[in-house]
């Protein structure tokens, strides 16, 4: 198998693992499936899956009808920024619809697609918990809040001017 | 100025460290419950205080712990849910944030009143940050001996472990919550089984949210009758309010449930008013699952007496004319905003949220959503709205879980409240495209039959 953990991430996974008690290491899997889209460039394959089940000693099956409930673990490859703008009601109301337009302004992606440089992937996502700090998006590990035009900008610049890691 | 019993420390500088939270009087909960209490009286005291479970079903918290089945030799959990995921919610993330360690606190005084040795925190994964706060957090703990074995030389051992969600607001019902925790799909559990007798891993297990166990440390330190005194009836201490949607001042306030709800939004001490001049059309009270209601219903209750914050008046009149008080997601629509296209907005919520188990509600949300979009979007027809409220009432009380009823409650009471706005975007669908409803009749008093008088 080509997909592999380093040995600093499989210690991680021990670390994960043992968080749990003795046999009921398949708790681990939803921690191990973040790392995994973490290392293994933001999505998950079903290689990458695979390796996972493996890992933990789960059947294949348990990981993909994990991997494919929660709406965090992208199963396609996606852009190197993911920009996750929240849509629900209370970010709807502070013009969560105009951050979305915008964004298709400056980048010509809808929700669900990626730029062709593969630099950005444009999401629409149900409430994060940030609705008192509307309009917002979840870029990587971070929250942007109060977006406006101006900060779309900022962060679409600083993306693109920069090397970009892979984000979490 | 109400009381503060959770965030009257939080902006102290430094608060988040074990030094500075310390200093400031942290972990005297777990030094008197250990040090001078028995498990059971820990229990008596979180029942003398009235503490109702702050996640949004208000049940009792000392009761839920007392329901707590202890057979011999079978460990027990205390699952702490902060998958905080109702729209309007944001109180648990600010209480992490911002003070850490009162939930650890609670947690450690907690796992002893329940002999829970392996205590988690679900944490919605999309709170990344927040769950690192927390690491660190139990990190410090624990290397200033308040938790691993033996804590405090009592013979008390506690461990607390961090556990990531990855998106998901069924995770918050707090048996889909134990099955994500067992590294599964979040679908919930019939019950019964109650997590009580049969939890994470098949053991006995409690399942209360951040700010729940958050308030055990006041109610240890000042008792459970001292607690009991702050708020009004039933709604005793104080609750944390997310204020957010058309308000100049959106945020988390702690209130003590004895402030009107007038007071609430248009004090500058909370929400400042709504904002640009406009005024007040409807609002979701506690989270985006209870009912909408429209401005007059909001400040009055149907007997015309002052709406106060709290659990009882929040929910006057039952939902013909009343709301709930349910996570504190306090949701404000100005008289510019359309209630039609915020509905279809929850509706798509829910429809995206239903983990697909019961047909009801994976099939009832998608229907609603569609109808809703139709009508928003000029398509509309009237026997829509009628087949809307049908759908509604199919929905509730037939799905295993709670999530079907708070698919349900919000397309109930706005078409319940607002069921002229929804005519009028059937019957002018050109126009219904180009300006908003308003605030058409939604603020006039509401007239109160006078006994009195007759």
């Amino acid at each position: 198998m080509s997909l592999c953990f380093s040995a600093d991430k499989l210690k991680e996974v021990q670390q994960i693992i043992a968080r749990y008690p003795e046999g009921r290491q398949k708790s681990a899997l939803l921690p191990v499936l973040h790392l995994a889209q973490q290392e293994f460039g933001g999505w998950l394959s079903t290689e990458a899956m695979d390796y996972i089940a493996s890992l933990l000693g789960l059947q294949a099956i348990e990981v993909y009808e994990v991997a494919t409930f929660y709406s965090m673990y992208n199963l396609k490859p996606v852009g190197k920024q993911v920009l996750e703008v929240c849509q629900t009601g209370p970010c709807m109301l502070n013009g969560s619809e105009a951050i979305v337009a915008y964004i298709y302004e400056r980048l010509g992606i809808r929700p669900g697609e990626t730029t062709a440089d593969g630099l950005f992937t444009l999401k629409t996502v149900e409430c994060l918990g940030a609705c008192g700090y509307a309009p917002m998006l979840q870029l990587g590990k971070n929250y942007r809040e109060h977006l406006t035009r101006e900060k779309i900008d900022e962060l679409i610049a600083a993306a693109s001017d920069r090397p970009v890691v892979a984000t979490t | 100025m109400g009381r503060k019993l959770l965030l009257e420390k939080a902006h102290v500088p430094g608060i988040a460290t074990y030094e500075v939270y310390r200093r400031e009087g942290g972990y005297r909960s777990v030094e008197k419950a250990l040090q001078s209490m028995s498990p059971d009286q820990v229990t008596e005291e979180v029942k003398k205080s009235g503490l109702r479970g702050r996640g949004g079903a208000g049940f009792p918290t000392g009761m839920k712990w007392g329901f707590l089945a202890k057979p011999e030799g079978v460990p027990r959990y205390l699952v702490v849910n902060a998958d905080e995921s109702e729209p309007g919610t944001f109180k648990d993330r600010y209480l992490m944030e911002f003070i850490p360690h009162l939930l650890i606190e609670g947690m450690i005084t907690a796992s002893y009143a329940l002999g829970s040795n392996r205590s988690y925190v679900y944490i919605r994964g999309e709170y990344a940050w927040v769950a690192e706060i927390l690491e660190k957090a139990i990190d410090e703990a624990r290397a200033n001996g308040w938790l691993g074995k033996n804590i405090l030389g009592r013979g008390f051992d506690c461990d607390i472990y961090v556990h990531r969600g990855a998106g998901a607001y069924i995770c918050g019902e707090e048996t889909a919550l134990l099955e994500s925790l067992e590294g599964k799909r979040g679908n919930p559990r019939i019950k019964p089984p109650f997590p009580a007798v049969k939890g994470l891993w098949g053991c006995p297990t409690v399942v209360n949210n951040v700010e729940t166990v958050a308030a055990v440390v006041p109610i240890i330190n000042e008792g459970g009758e001292e607690y009991a005194k702050i708020g009004m009836g039933k709604s005793t201490g104080t609750k944390l309010i997310s204020a957010c949607g058309n308000i100049n001042k959106p945020g988390v306030y702690e209130i003590d449930m004895t402030i009107s709800v007038e007071e609430f939004i248009y004090s500058d001490e909370y929400c400042g008013g709504i904002p640009a001049g406009k005024k007040l059309k409807a609002c979701i009270p506690g989270g985006s699952s209870v009912p909408i209601l429209p401005a007059n219903l909001l400040l009055k209750t149907a007997k015309g007496e002052t709406r106060m914050m709290n659990y009882e008046s929040l929910a006057d009149g039952g939902f013909a004319t009343g709301s709930m008080m349910g996570s504190g997601g306090f949701i404000v629509l100005d008289d510019s905003q359309c209630v039609v296209r915020h509905t279809y907005s929850l509706a798509r919520f829910y429809r995206h949220e239903s983990c697909g188990q019961c047909s009801p509600c994976r099939e009832g949300t998608g229907w609603m959503e569609k109808i809703l979009w139709n009508i928003e979007t000029g398509k509309g027809k009237i026997s829509d709205i009628d087949l809307l409220w049908d759908i509604q009432r199919k929905i509730e009380g037939n799905t295993i879980c709670p999530l079907g009823d708070a698919a349900a409650w919000p397309v109930a009471a706005a078409i319940r409240h607002f069921r002229d706005e929804f005519e009028w975007h059937v019957l002018h669908p050109q126009e219904a495209q180009q300006r908003n409803y308003g605030l058409m009749h939604y603020a006039d008093p509401i007239h109160v039959p006078n006994p009195v008088m007759a």
